[in-house]
């Protein structure tokens, strides 16, 4: 395992994009950064600017006017970068499935751009906050 | 030619860059720790700021299609030359008490070398909201520089016309009416240097997406984080220099200065804690009108204390 990828393992920056999504899995990512949970001991932090991010959490069923941002903020983060889709509407549309502004999923968008992106799934409606650290030590062991 | 050498490690390792560069990433530390306690978190562990930067000079580094791409990349590397000077000088006028005359005025200058290769690289990265946070360093240096020179002025009235950073250090401003009020608003100057909380207009993440350093990626915001961490070094010396009576580095009085030294650090991170951020009107209005009368009136308390030898004004 080279220093690279030793280091962003230490230290990965968050960047969280909502393409659509109704909140929910949106205040559960804000749940990690409070006293419970306290991300930043593993040195998550989160980021104001995809430049800065090593992982994009992206909720949402991606819809029609999102997508092309959503691939815009995917070639703007700097690689080796994690992409999360947190919540079932991100991992596969989720009760939006049949809808007619849907575009989605994420992973599919995502792919259109980059098919070797690393993708890690968080599915729940919304996700516990464990269950999104699982998936961050999940994706982050598999790189 | 070794007076050349000496002057080079002075610079790259001891009290330059190697030195500076541990000491301000441990500091940066404190920063983080100190807040995630305030706010009843445990917070990071020590070595996190040093994986940050190893793991950002590891990264892509992006450059916008639009910038200038040479001054987008040489800003943060001028912004951090003029704080390693910065800090070289005033460790070298307390290791060595070497100073020459006019070196406050040197590092006037260099302290708003960082915030100028903010504005520069901002403006050449091409992004309208870079371009809303160069706008806003512009005004925030405009307003912290008055009320900074001016306790800079009864510091030097104070000590009899010195202009040299080791006679300055000889006396201590601060335990007097006057000093002590050029010392809590240098303080609040420094704190707005720092981009720290109230103060952090410039780069505020939640509204302009982190302004100036937006489009900066990979190693050019390494460089950038650096630079500020090496600032968390270089800034509270210089009030320790100035305002508290000088860095001793021999025996009991190294262990004091060090604490003068936590202890700014700390009052700073307590002001970032606890204070929300302000517009940048009212970041101006604090500076020009509140600090800047109060420095007004430190001058005149200062000029008569030193014209009828009262040494408490």
């Amino acid at each position: 395992m080279s220093w690279r990828i030793r280091a962003l393992k230490k230290s990965p920056w968050v960047f969280h994009v909502n393409t659509g999504a109704c909140n929910n899995c949106d205040i559960e990512i804000v749940d990690l950064l409070t006293p419970r949970f306290d991300v930043e001991r593993f040195g998550i932090k989160l980021v104001g600017s995809p430049r800065h991010a090593d992982a994009l959490l992206v909720t949402g069923a991606v819809t029609a006017q999102a997508a092309p941002r959503l691939r815009e903020i995917y070639r703007q983060t700097p690689k080796p970068c994690v992409v999360f889709a947190i919540g079932a509407c991100a991992c596969d549309k989720g009760i939006f499935h049949s809808g007619y502004h849907i575009v989605g999923p994420v992973d599919k968008i995502i792919r259109e751009i980059d098919p070797n992106a690393i993708i890690a799934y968080v599915p729940g409606c919304p996700p516990k906050p464990e269950a999104m650290i699982s998936g961050v030590v999940k994706a982050l062991s598999a790189l | 030619m070794t007076q050349a050498l000496w002057s080079l490690f002075w610079i790259a390792v001891f009290p330059g860059f190697l030195f500076t560069f541990s000491l301000g990433l441990v500091a940066s530390w404190v920063v983080r720790k100190v807040s995630a306690l305030v706010q009843w978190r445990v917070g990071p562990p020590v070595l996190q700021p040093f994986y940050d930067v190893a793991k950002l000079l590891g990264k892509e580094i992006l450059v916008p299609e639009d910038a200038q791409r040479s001054v987008f990349m040489a800003a943060p590397l001028i912004g951090m030359a003029g704080v390693l000077l910065l800090s070289t000088i005033l460790w070298r006028t307390a290791i060595a008490e070497e100073a020459f005359v006019g070196d406050v005025i040197v590092v006037i200058y260099l302290m708003v070398l960082p915030s100028l290769a903010f504005i520069l690289g901002s403006s050449a990265s091409a992004s309208p909201h870079a371009a809303i946070g160069a706008s806003r360093e512009m005004k925030l240096v405009m307003g912290y520089e008055l009320p900074l020179v001016l306790a800079l002025v009864v510091v030097i009235v104070k000590t009899g016309g010195q202009l040299n950073l080791a006679a300055i250090a000889q006396q201590t401003p601060v335990y007097s009416i006057s000093g002590m009020l050029a010392f809590l608003v240098s303080l609040l100057c420094i704190q707005a240097k720092l981009g720290f909380v109230p103060f952090d207009i410039a780069e505020s993440e939640t509204e302009i997406a982190s302004g100036v350093l937006m489009e900066y990626s990979g190693a050019l915001l390494a460089v950038w984080k650096v630079m500020h961490a090496m600032m968390l070094v270089a800034l509270p010396l210089f009030l320790v220099t100035v305002f508290l009576g000088g860095f001793g580095t021999t025996g009991w009085s190294l262990v004091w200065s060090i604490g003068k030294y936590v202890l700014i650090l700390v009052l700073l991170i307590l002001i970032k804690n606890t204070n929300p951020r302000m517009r940048i009107d009212q970041a101006m209005r604090f500076f020009w009108v509140y600090c800047g009368i109060v420095m007004v009136l430190a001058v005149v308390l200062t000029t008569i204390g030193s014209y009828y030898d009262i040494n408490w004004l």
